[in-house]
């Protein structure tokens, strides 16, 4: 890896995005709309004595949205690299796999931090989300569980030859991990062989990291643990995402 | 002369047909040559070898020296395929820009010069999305050639090109040579052929023609290349019967 063609890599593919306002628009507003719409699905949010399921699910969904939408941009914007010819044409220059892919994982990594901010500004103040520890630490995740999207999307795309197939996987990849995660059902309270899926599912730790951030004052270990568990499941999708990317082909 | 790019004895098979059968040639540095031949008949095939993309089933290809793909002819090679590839949602100077700086030293000033050099300083700022296609295969064309490469393998750059643009380019391909790159151009016009250093003539993924268009002319006894190649192309024919 090479911090120069790194970084101009980056400033490519956020170039990229700017040019296309309509794609930037949706990143933006889409979040906020969905919240929205959670927000007034519910009861009253403002009876008294009973703790606002807002405060429950909004905080969830504030992981979710981002993880969803990276994935599939992600997933597009590398397929359009290989089906274009660009992916071919960058591999006979000095650019390194890693050089690429690290480049998808920030570039994208940042207009998810902004995404986050705006939909948790959102959910904070105008939707009066309530969570015990820092808002600074949903926003990590978030953004966290945004990069894992990045990450998944960059090695599902190379199973993938057109975008109507491309779009497919998200049923496929991302679904489940929402149904397990521990959103509709508590974990504990599901059939065993549903928790060992749920187990070796990445978005089941970024849900538990936002509910200890919801429950707590200050960051937990199991916050923490959780958090690196994300991490660790970024790191391995980019290495197999690396292997994908083959110099030679047929 | 210099020998800057050797093949030998390449085999390549895609799925399970053939595509080039043992075929050897030697191009000499700081020359154009030529790719000439039908559709199909492996031209791609040959140039994605000596850049290092394809998977070979036997034989060696060298290039200035290195084993193709070799790590260090990465930055000495630039590779024009047939399809653009160049980022739709990027202008003209930002493709040309971006491919530049995946070289050490090269100036964003050299990469405004090409896309100059390729007639698109009008366009310079438009999305490439938004051109024609011939603008946008020279877009593509401004990439692979923004790093000034020691080789230069072009798959069709003057295809769907106006006749006046098409002169200026060729114009341009001999200015690199004389400067010591060595150019590989892959045609299907035989007047291009005449500009030509050496012409590689293949058909079925077998080598028919290796030599210089003057002497492809005299071998052949035609004064046209294109009943030149048709003649060496019999006689081949004849040969294998």
């Amino acid at each position: 890896m090479k911090p120069r063609i790194l970084g101009n890599t980056i400033q490519r593919i956020l170039r990229q995005l700017r040019h296309d306002r309509r794609t930037v628009g949706l990143l933006l507003v889409v979040p906020v709309l969905l919240l929205t719409l959670l927000y007034y699905m519910f009861p009253d949010p403002k009876l008294p004595l009973v703790p606002p399921v807002f405060d429950r699910v909004g905080l969830v969904m504030l992981g979710i949205f981002p993880f969803v939408i990276m994935f599939l941009i992600t997933s597009i914007a590398m397929l359009r690299e290989r089906t274009t010819g660009t992916l071919e044409r960058l591999l006979t220059t000095p650019l390194g796999k890693l050089d690429l892919l690290f480049g998808y994982g920030i570039a994208f990594g940042v207009a998810a931090a902004v995404q986050a901010a705006i939909a948790s500004a959102v959910a904070y103040w105008l939707f009066d989300l309530d969570t015990a520890g820092a808002k600074g630490l949903v926003i990590l995740i978030a953004i966290a569980n945004a990069v894992l999207g990045v990450a998944l999307g960059l090695f599902c795309s190379a199973f993938a030859r057109t975008e109507f197939q491309a779009v497919q996987f998200m049923p496929v990849v991302v679904v489940p991990q929402i149904l397990l995660c521990g959103l509709f059902v508590a974990r504990e309270e599901m059939a065993g062989w549903l928790q060992a899926i749920s187990n070796v599912l990445p978005m089941t730790y970024a849900v538990e990291a936002l509910q200890e951030v919801g429950k707590n004052a200050d960051p937990t270990g199991l916050m923490w643990r959780d958090l690196g568990i994300v991490a660790g499941c970024v790191v391995v999708a980019l290495v197999l995402a690396a292997a994908t990317l083959r110099r030679r082909t047929a | 002369m210099e020998t800057a790019i050797e093949v030998k004895d390449l085999v390549v098979h895609r799925g399970k047909k053939p595509v080039l059968h043992g075929l050897s040639c030697q191009i000499p540095r700081g020359s154009v040559t030529g790719l000439l031949g039908p559709s199909g008949s492996g031209k791609t095939t040959l140039m994605r070898a000596i850049v290092g993309v394809q998977i070979v089933k036997s034989g060696t290809v060298t290039v200035l020296g290195k084993p193709a793909g070799d790590k260090e002819l990465r930055r000495r090679i630039g590779y024009l395929t047939q399809a653009p590839s160049v980022y739709a949602d990027l202008t003209v100077r930002e493709n040309a820009r971006y491919f530049a700086s995946l070289y050490d030293g090269v100036p964003k000033s050299q990469a405004d010069e090409i896309v100059a050099d390729v007639g698109l300083a009008d366009q310079a700022n438009q999305l490439v999305g938004t051109l024609s296609g011939g603008q946008l295969s020279r877009a593509s064309l401004a990439c692979a050639m923004v790093s000034k490469p020691d080789v230069l393998v072009l798959d069709e750059p003057t295809v769907g090109q106006d006749p006046v643009l098409r002169d200026e380019l060729w114009k341009r391909f001999r200015d690199l040579a004389n400067a010591g790159s060595t150019l590989l151009v892959s045609s299907h016009v035989m007047d291009e052929a005449n500009r030509c250093d050496r012409l590689l003539l293949i058909r079925e993924g077998r080598l028919i023609a290796d030599a210089t268009p003057a002497a492809v002319k005299a071998e052949a006894g035609h004064d046209d290349l294109d009943e030149a190649f048709l003649t060496l192309i019999r006689a081949r024919e004849k040969a294998v019967v």
